[in-house]
């Protein structure tokens, strides 16, 4: 049973999905919670005390102390506040549903993500990989399912449904094709499903926004190609 | 049939990390040798997303990644030590060390070991860094786990064994004594619990096929450098 005073608190960026994906948590679980947004160009004090590794947002602050990465910011939301689970009980279930929320974050979003900090020969090789992996992903979506785990939303929906949004970005940015329509059917259904959830939908910054900001995001990367190196703008 | 059986190879630290794990619960299980050069359909049947080993088998469901497979472990016998802490907030703390060995500090020490140049004091100015960070949450225990080993020390394999042998066929100087006093402490502390100590793959053996790679890696970094040929 959580104490009678906590303090729930968010350091993050308007424009990053590790974020939003946070907040989804906390929103699904119902926890009431303070958001300190950051100047991802000149990082706070306090992130970089709170995160000195990898000084990235999100940062979850409970009572004070910090977590950070959103894929175990997430499953210690659900540790921690038994509503509304989001992982499932059996031990081979939460195993498989951990597997994929990987496996969605290190193979289809990693390159993704990649590919919009390179360009040429490189990028194309980002695009490339995530488009195999999507595919990957694709044929471990069920049938019919609305959610990755079935009827009710859960882990593997809160930590990676939200790429099918940046994808599209990236693809009208980069002028490039990450969602195949004819081969990734399920995906989308299950990209659009998620987002459509009406607590879901609430946190969700504006499309045009996003556009417009990453679209100077990517401005400011082409100019430095040079020296072109992987900035955390978009957190982890 | 066995209820549990183990898909890894002798020489793998990440097989080792589950071996670990088995043993330490007092888990029986049959080991199935993988040669990852020659990959067995029941491995392909098993691990058909990333063709990988370790895969752990239990009543016939795999369970692929060996972060994920430790996990499973834990929660499923839950006899002998916990692998894992109770508390949520001192678990996410050993998922956040797992992972930062796993992502950051497993591949900057093997560019350390096989890349030359720049790269490879890169590499080695990037291990360093992470080293200290391990090197801080040492204080005082014996283990990462605290008096007992936990995951943070079963993941943390790679660094007390693996890099210790190619840090010394490389002629590195990383992980020393003067730099890390508690790590090395930790190291030893380690290596001679009494599961660990049991179930070392050889360390000739061990040797001898990082040595082959170290003087593959380094003819290939040979003909890039003389413009003789592609490296492998």
């Amino acid at each position: 049973m959580a104490p009678e005073k906590e303090l729930v608190q968010l350091i993050g960026f308007w424009g990053s999905p590790y974020v939003l994906s946070v907040r989804w948590a906390l929103k699904l679980k119902g926890i009431e919670y303070e958001y300190h947004e950051e100047n991802l160009l000149k990082k706070s004090p306090l992130l970089l005390q709170y995160n000195p590794v990898y000084k990235k947002v999100p940062v979850l602050l409970h009572n004070g102390k910090p977590l950070v990465e959103s894929l175990m910011i997430i499953q210690y939301i659900d540790e921690t506040w038994k509503q509304n689970p989001l992982q499932p009980q059996d031990p081979y279930e939460r195993a498989k549903t951990l597997f994929w929320a990987k496996f969605a974050h290190e193979k289809c979003i990693a390159p993704m993500v990649s590919s919009f900090f390179k360009i040429g020969e490189e990028q194309e090789k980002c695009v490339k990989e995530a488009c195999e992996h999507l595919r990957t992903l694709e044929s471990a979506l069920e049938e019919g399912k609305r959610f990755f785990g079935g009827e009710t939303i859960g882990f593997v929906d809160i930590a990676a449904a939200w790429m099918g949004c940046w994808a599209r970005i990236i693809e009208e940015i980069l002028s490039v094709k990450l969602i195949d329509e004819e081969k990734m059917p399920r995906l989308i259904a299950w990209f659009s499903n998620v987002v459509e959830v009406p607590a879901l939908k609430e946190c969700m910054p504006p499309t045009q926004n996003l556009l417009e900001h990453n679209i100077k995001f990517r401005k400011f990367l082409v100019a430095a190609a040079e020296r072109l190196q992987s900035v955390p703008l978009t957190g982890n | 049939m066995a209820e549990v059986k183990l898909y890894g190879w002798w020489s793998s630290p990440f097989t080792h990390r589950i071996e670990v794990a088995l043993k330490l619960k007092g888990v029986e299980y049959e080991f199935i040798s993988e040669d990852v050069r020659n990959k067995s359909p029941s491995l392909l049947k098993y691990n058909p997303v990333l063709k990988k080993i370790p895969v752990l088998v239990h009543n016939g469901k795999p369970i692929c990644e060996s972060l994920v497979i430790l996990e499973y472990i834990d929660e499923t016998w839950e006899v002998g030590p916990s692998l894992l802490p109770k508390d949520p907030y001192e678990r996410a703390m050993v998922r956040f060390w797992a992972k930062l060995l796993d992502e950051k500090c497993f591949p900057a020490m093997r560019n350390a070991f096989l890349s030359i140049g720049e790269e490879q004091e890169k590499a080695k100015e990037e291990s360093t860094e992470l080293l200290k960070f391990l090197e801080g949450t040492l204080s005082g225990n014996k283990f990462f786990g605290g008096d007992t080993i936990g995951m943070v020390d079963i993941v943390a394999n790679f660094i007390s064994y693996w890099f210790i042998i190619v840090q010394e066929l490389a002629g590195l100087q990383v992980l020393t004594k003067e730099k890390f006093p508690k790590l090395c402490e930790w190291m030893d502390e380690y290596l001679n619990s009494d599961i660990i100590r049991e179930n070392l793959p050889h360390k000739d053996k061990l040797t001898a096929i990082y040595q082959a790679r170290f003087l593959d890696a380094a003819a290939a970094n040979a003909a890039v450098a003389g413009g003789g040929g592609s490296p492998k």
